[in-house]
């Protein structure tokens, strides 16, 4: 499938790029979509989690007996409800998670490793004596001490999570567990020599909070599981195919005998690419024989899903007088909650791949603590390394006295640049982005006193993967769209547009829907920016069937050779010839007889799509500090990206503006805070404070395109980059504005008002 | 101990329900009458995706008891558009894209109606403000602000 074939074969470019009303959107905006908790069944019970109230203990004993023989309890499950599993590593996103910690995040059983971790769940005929069930549940703790902190938990005294953990990647193997399950590292020439060639060297630690996803539609599943353990599954996720490989594989079902339906997704930011309630409402179900609804609360969303890694990080970069890196060393230490898998991999590949340095030296740690176990979080990894490479590179320019911007530009990576974590870049647009941000007002209009102005770019490679998507042609000629990836912003829209430019057929007479796992092929989940991507690859591929066997029909009707037809603008058209002798067909002529010509007509594009191209981005930041108060107010927000091309411009405009205010909410406010005893203080959104739309201007979107060669449209993932510059971008605007260099985030009140009196700087001054 | 008989309007609609004490507004629009447009962020008060008028009052309905609405106004998400027809703010919010995955779009568009019907031509300022008990993930607001600006002014137009 090559470019020249698609846009040969007659489609024109009608709706791509255009602003399209999304098709999804009228049921959106009456409040008739349906979301995971809007789905119900005749007869469902209540499904309800006992969570453990410690950081980390050891579990003696579960007597549930009490709680069975309340009445309107239905089914209680426990540990011994589920098999154990052997390690097993299977992709989840672009992590990799193992179905040994799955089944023990999901239910925990020799310990509970973190304060929500779920230790029994029950099903009752109402929420009410699901509640009292719970407290029917007698659970025996043996409280073990707990870490919480990264560095601590790599102390070799530090309390143990697992004592079969050794850590992985280095030699030899090491002959005590401990929490450090995985060392990383990648190189790339030799950073010594580098080095020896600079002539400033800047180097630096950094720290960075966890943060959550922050989706605003909490976790929810029906499960409904008949005696012969056929299962019908609704639930909120990013990839339901996904759910239904971990749910069978947890409850020893085939997979076939598995239907999950994905809802529509409120938020998931990777946070819902992994299982929770999935199979404890599966489980539950079977041994009650009646459907089960399961709704987590905001509190149990923030102790027991997410967030992303906090981390600790040291970046030591090397640039000669003139500006030109010469070495790059990163040492990256990576929170992965009670089970090992943080982001440290996708951390280590992203630091320095923005910038075209010849050595290039990054090491990253995966280190388990009392935590809840990380999702992926847009981007995953990516926003903390680059976060403090983004910084140093700024102190770089200031030593230099180079304009930040400029010196991007001269260590930017592009086409033919080797990358420290392998590969050769295709055509990429990080010049672009920063030459785009360059020419805008916002960055030539001047600042007063206490006001900032920071530059950052960001990168993140994109993935591509297993796809299937089906295009139908109904008996009155409109189109029927079905893929398998969860809609989370949008994808419907961008995916109409390609099948009625491909097909020559009205944007508004196809109707796409996602379909439930037995309804196509397999496909990964929507994640890694893949959706839109690879979605759009499939559907070119389905609608290449659908044109082909129009064409093969017409050579039948019309009695000609292939080479005498051709798809153009949705009609067969006879050429040379027969020219004049047959009028064109429509796609609506071929469906009126599509019973006499061959049966129904239709394509199913089934591919690995492969060539995500990556994507880079710049942001320019204004804020302002208060010194009396210590907030800090973002004034101005400008991001440029490269889009490769954007099949629906708002919503990828609407991409680069989330992408960035969930930017702003890690660098200035969002954290996990933590007491002594290992428990969460803040596991509500009054207190764990994400952006409101009164704490952010405007964010305006500069769509660069420079077209990815491996899709037939020149499409690139844009759906994580925008969260990787704000964390740099603003750290680089407050050390303009006070003069001091954050190195911890969240920047919030607290502690910008105790740097600004630790430095003597007062609001009189 | 016996639920609550109440009877109340919701959407036009005169309606009766039975509830528990403890139960929410919330929870009643969306278990007993299936109402699932008024969605559940949190349970505090401090998403508004659940937002509701009360007497032309915009409340979280979770923080409202089903058995305090007794004899009172109640509007919802689903009695927004009238007809075929869109209010113009669901039809702003479309043509803007200021939805992604939709979750907290009906607690902002029963926010904003409440605002343009006290304010028809509020300043960014002040729909920011105004807005500031609706949380948003997926959008960073810029697209919803524009959107709720342009349909005042359409509503200005009458």
């Amino acid at each position: 499938m090559t470019m020249a074939e698609t846009t040969a074969n007659g489609s024109s470019q009608t709706y791509i790029g255009t602003r399209t009303i999304r098709p999804d959107g009228v049921d959106k905006v009456t409040g008739r979509a349906r979301f995971g908790a809007d789905f119900n069944l005749p007869g469902q019970l209540v499904g309800r989690v006992l969570r453990s109230p410690h950081a980390h203990a050891r579990i003696v004993s579960i007597d549930a007996s009490k709680a069975e023989a309340l009445p309107g309890v239905k089914a209680v499950i426990t540990r011994d409800d589920f098999g154990d599993q052997p390690s097993e590593f299977v992709p989840a996103g672009e992590m990799m998670m193992n179905y040994k910690d799955v089944v023990r995040n999901v239910m925990a059983r020799e310990k509970a490793l973190y304060e929500g971790h779920a230790v029994a769940a029950v099903a009752a005929t109402s929420v009410a004596i699901a509640r009292r069930a719970l407290k029917l549940i007698d659970v025996k703790y043996e409280v073990l001490p707990h870490v919480i902190d990264v560095v601590q938990a790599m102390r070799p005294d530090a309390p143990l999570l697992h004592d079969d953990l050794f850590t992985a990647g280095v030699e030899p193997k090491p002959d005590k567990p401990s929490n450090i399950a995985k060392r990383v590292e990648i190189t790339l020439g030799d950073i010594d020599a580098g080095f020896k060639k600079a002539d400033v060297v800047v180097e630096r630690e950094f720290k960075t909070a966890p943060v959550h996803q922050g989706y605003i539609e909490p976790h929810a599943a029906l499960a409904s599981v008949s005696e012969d353990g056929s299962t019908e599954l609704w639930c909120s996720t990013q990839g339901h195919f996904l759910v239904r490989a971990h749910c069978a594989r947890l409850l020893g079902l085939d997979i076939s005998k598995v239907r999950v339906t994905a809802s529509e997704i409120g938020g998931g930011f990777g946070g819902k690419t992994i299982i929770y309630l999935e199979p404890l409402a599966m489980a539950l179900s079977r041994k009650a024989k009646r459907p089960v609804k399961m709704v987590m609360s905001r509190e149990e969303v923030f102790k027991a899903t997410g967030p992303t890694s906090g981390a600790t990080v040291r970046v030591k970069m090397g640039a000669t007088r003139d500006g030109k890196f010469v070495a790059g060393f990163a040492e990256l230490k990576y929170q992965a909650g009670a089970f090992q898998g943080s982001p440290v991999q996708p951390g280590v590949m992203c630091a320095y791949a923005p910038y075209d340095i010849a050595n290039v030296k990054v090491i990253g740690y995966d280190v388990v603590s009392n935590r809840p176990k990380v999702a992926a979080y847009r981007a995953p990894g990516a926003p903390i390394s680059e976060f403090a490479v983004e910084s140093v590179v700024d102190e770089i320019a200031k030593k230099l006295g180079l304009d930040p911007i400029e010196l991007r530009m001269m260590n930017a990576a592009r086409e033919g640049t080797k990358a420290a974590y392998g590969p050769k870049f295709g055509p990429i647009g990080l010049e672009e982005t920063l030459n785009a941000v360059k020419k805008t007002e916002h960055w030539n209009t001047p600042l007063r006193k206490w006001q900032g102005r920071g530059v950052a770019s960001g990168f993140w490679f994109n993935i591509g993967g297993e796809t299937c998507a089906s295009l139908t042609v109904n008996e009155d000629g409109t189109v029927s769209l079905m893929a398998g990836t969860p809609d989370i912003g949008g994808l419907r829209a961008s995916l109409a547009a390609v099948a009625a430019d491909e097909l020559g057929v009205p944007y508004d007479k196809v109707r796409p829907i996602i379909g439930d796992t037995g309804s196509l092929g397999f496909n990964f989940l929507t994640g890694g920016s893949r959706s839109a991507f690879s979605g759009s690859m499939a559907i070119v591929e389905a609608a290449k069937q659908i044109k082909n066997d129009l064409c093969a029909r017409a050579c039948k009707l019309w009695e000609t050779k292939p080479d005498q037809v051709a798809f153009e603008h949705g009609h067969v058209k006879p050429l040379g010839s027969i020219a004049e002798k047959f009028k064109p067909m429509s796609i609506a002529d071929f469906a009126k007889i599509a019973g006499k010509t061959g049966g129904p007509i239709g394509g199913v594009g089934r591919i690995n799509a492969q060539g995500a191209g990556p994507s880079l981005g710049t942001h320019l930041v204004d804020l302002e500090v208060d010194p009396e108060t210590g907030r800090v107010t973002i004034l101005r927000y400008t991001v440029a990206q490269d889009a490769g091309r954007a099949l629906h411009p708002a919503y990828v405009e609407g991409q680069f503006q989330g992408g960035a205010v969930q930017g702003i909410g890690w660098a200035l406010n969002e954290e996990y805070i933590y007491g002594d005893d290992g428990k969460l203080q803040n596991a509500g959104f009054l207190d764990y404070r994400m952006p409101v739309a009164s704490d952010v201007p405007m964010i305006d979107a500069i769509l660069v395109e420079v077209a990815n060669p491996r899709h037939p449209y020149g499409v690139r993932g844009v759906g994580e980059t925008p969260i990787v510059p704000p964390l740099g971008a603003i750290a680089n605007a407050m050390e303009n504005a006070t003069g001091i260099r954050f190195t911890e985030l969240p920047m919030s009140p607290p502690k910008v008002l105790k740097a600004l009196k630790e430095r003597g700087v007062s609001a009189k001054a | 101990m016996a639920k609550h008989h109440i009877e109340t309007t919701v959407n036009g609609d005169a309606v009766e329900f039975l509830c528990d004490t403890e139960e929410t507004l919330l929870d009643v629009l969306r278990d007993t009458l299936h109402l699932t447009g008024s969605k559940e962020g949190c349970g505090s008060g401090d998403c508004g995706a659940c937002s509701v008028t009360l007497d032309g009052r915009l409340v979280c309905s979770c923080l409202v008891l089903g058995c305090e609405v007794g004899g009172r106004r109640i509007e919802t998400i689903e009695g927004m558009a009238k007809g075929e027809a869109l209010h113009p703010l669901q039809q702003r919010f479309l043509e803007h894209a200021a939805l992604q995955c939709g979750i907290c779009t009906p607690g902002f568009l029963v926010a904003s109606k409440a605002l343009l019907e006290m304010t028809p031509d509020p300043s960014e300022h002040e729909i920011r403000y105004w807005l500031a008990g609706n949380l948003c993930r997926c959008t960073g607001y810029d697209k919803i602000v524009t959107a709720v600006m342009d349909a005042a002014a359409t509503m200005r137009k009458g």
